[in-house]
């Protein structure tokens, strides 16, 4: 009996937290009731933001998973002291603040900023759409980093060494024997990136700027509406979170399948 | 599944375990608060009072000694959102009048006191100053940067780019490069040079002196004018009176002079 007693402490202190973590978000969807949920999407600033976060999330994705992975496995390959030094540095934009981050852009590409003048011809890149793709990599990067060359050094490196005295070539075995094998770690690594670029803010809004259609993505669309109309606010929320999660689910499930069927 | 109900009766005696524990420190901590404590004396202000109200605040805590002061610097709409969710704050300064006539119908606060003025300056970066040198050069900017409608702001120059007509409201309409949310965030797009022009307020301007101003005409700048109320739920409503009352003083409104704040007898052009 008292074992039991035990075991359900453990639970009960545990849900106050799961208690914790979903209130505010049913509390969202809760006080809106689904009037509200229409009102949001017929807002004006609804339609442009969400486009535009769609359009800049997918292609923060792609460049993160395109130079991500590479970088994921020479991480993965290299000494364990270096690697892990430099993974460490790579991890950095994870735990600044985003205004740091913003600050940070400013002063790299910005019109007095270090590279200035060499990434934009107007001298800057601020203000611009490419703006907004650029902070969101800078924020998002190091998760999907992280999960890959995580997910690369889980793999049985005896596999390569076989791999490696069959005569493979590097491409062969990063192409047909590694990536495959990590598949469902990057899966993972990219969906966190990709939320996390999604929700994006701060950096957005101190080196993108806020104009409707070509930087105001949905979370800045969201405390543009919260200055005048909470509930509209809201209502862009329900559709952030209904976003965010659809997105989340189809990862989930795509996962499941690779887990499966390797 | 039949661990549940005992799960949740454990759940429910937690909670109430947690509610008895708070209750009782909150019992424990009213009885402890004795008189002779410092009081805080909680003062919401619009972001654009930040350097004014601080330099007061220095003034009245030589005056108030026992007094802790702890201001809370924001954009007005969204310093009247907290309140309206509960934010709890003895003293509102707000910079337009919108804001704060909604709090008084809601009856959150007392019967507001305009206590100061500012008006719009237009600031431009060093580097395009020789181009832009009149409010006609303005449109010939690349990158302009204003408040959104819905802050203060951004509603005066919408009024001062309505006044100027059709074409030249267009004609900056289509170099704006970024709304932002207070006036802070456009000076410091157009100090760090990532914006050439900025609306902000003349307060602003004379902060930066790094930058350039462009001249608004008296006759086409909106008066912003600044109310001042003391909250209904006001915890030191004693205190928040001292307060209005310094800032009303000749003491008060001469410091808010020197800081390039329009005063009250100087009837601007425009204003009633």
């Amino acid at each position: 009996m008292r074992l039991k007693f035990q075991k359900y402490i453990l639970h009960a202190v545990g849900f106050s937290l799961a208690a914790f973590l979903m209130f505010p978000v049913l509390a969202l969807f809760v006080a809106s009731a689904p009037h509200g949920l229409l009102a949001g999407l017929q807002h004006p600033l609804v339609w442009p933001a969400l486009r535009l976060s769609i359009f800049t999330t997918s292609s923060s994705l792609l460049v993160v998973v395109l130079l991500g992975t590479p970088l994921a496995w020479s991480l993965a390959q290299s000494k364990r002291t270096t690697g892990q030094l430099v993974e460490t540095l790579l991890q950095l934009p994870l735990v600044i603040p985003p205004s740091v981050a913003g600050i940070a852009m400013l002063l790299a590409f910005g019109s007095r900023g270090l590279l200035g003048a060499l990434v934009h011809p107007m001298g800057t890149s601020a203000f611009t759409t490419a703006a907004v793709v650029m902070a969101q990599v800078f924020v998002s990067a190091p998760l999907f980093i992280q999960s890959a060359s995580s997910a690369f050094r889980r793999m049985d490196s005896k596999l390569i060494v076989v791999a490696q005295t069959f005569g493979a070539s590097p491409f062969r075995i990063f192409f047909r024997v590694a990536l495959p094998l990590a598949l469902p770690g990057l899966a993972a690594g990219a969906a966190l990136s990709w939320s996390r670029a999604l929700g994006e803010f701060g950096a957005t809004l101190m080196f993108a700027g806020n104009l409707e259609g070509k930087t105001q993505t949905l979370p800045l669309a969201i405390y543009t509406a919260f200055q005048t109309d909470i509930g509209a606010a809201q209502a862009i929320s329900i559709i952030l979170v209904l976003v965010a999660f659809a997105l989340l689910l189809l990862v989930k499930v795509f996962m499941k399948k690779a887990e499966k069927n390797p | 599944m039949k661990n549940n109900p005992s799960l949740l009766a454990s759940c429910l005696q937690k909670m109430g375990l947690c509610a008895a524990l708070l209750l009782g420190s909150n019992c424990t901590c009213q009885n402890s608060t004795t008189p002779a404590q410092q009081e805080k004396l909680v003062v919401f202000a619009a972001a654009s009072l930040r350097e004014v109200f601080n330099t007061m605040g220095e003034s009245f805590r030589r005056a108030h000694p026992n007094v802790e002061l702890a201001f809370h610097f924001a954009g007005s709409q969204e310093l009247r959102a907290q309140m309206e969710y509960g934010a709890v704050a003895d003293v509102f300064a707000s910079a337009d009048l919108h804001h704060m006539e909604r709090l008084a119908q809601q009856g959150y606060v007392h019967t507001p006191t305009i206590f100061t003025q500012n008006k719009l300056a237009v600031v431009v970066e060093k580097a395009s100053a020789p181009h832009i040198q009149t409010l006609a050069d303005v449109p010939s900017a690349s990158r302009i940067v204003v408040g959104i409608a819905e802050v203060p702001v951004g509603q005066y120059t919408l009024q001062l780019l309505t006044q100027m007509g059709e074409a030249f409201k267009t004609g900056i309409e289509a170099k704006i490069v970024s709304r932002e949310f207070s006036a802070k965030q456009i000076l410091a797009k157009v100090r760090m040079g990532e914006a050439q022009v900025g609306f902000v307020y003349w307060t602003d301007a004379l902060s930066a002196p790094e930058l350039a101003v462009v001249p608004i005409p008296d006759n086409l700048n909106p008066v912003a004018q600044y109310p001042i109320a003391i909250l209904r739920n006001s915890p030191h409503p004693l205190l928040a009176q001292a307060w209005v009352r310094f800032v009303l003083s000749e003491a008060g409104q001469s410091i808010l002079e020197s800081a390039g704040f329009v005063p009250l007898e100087a009837k601007h052009p425009t204003g009633n």
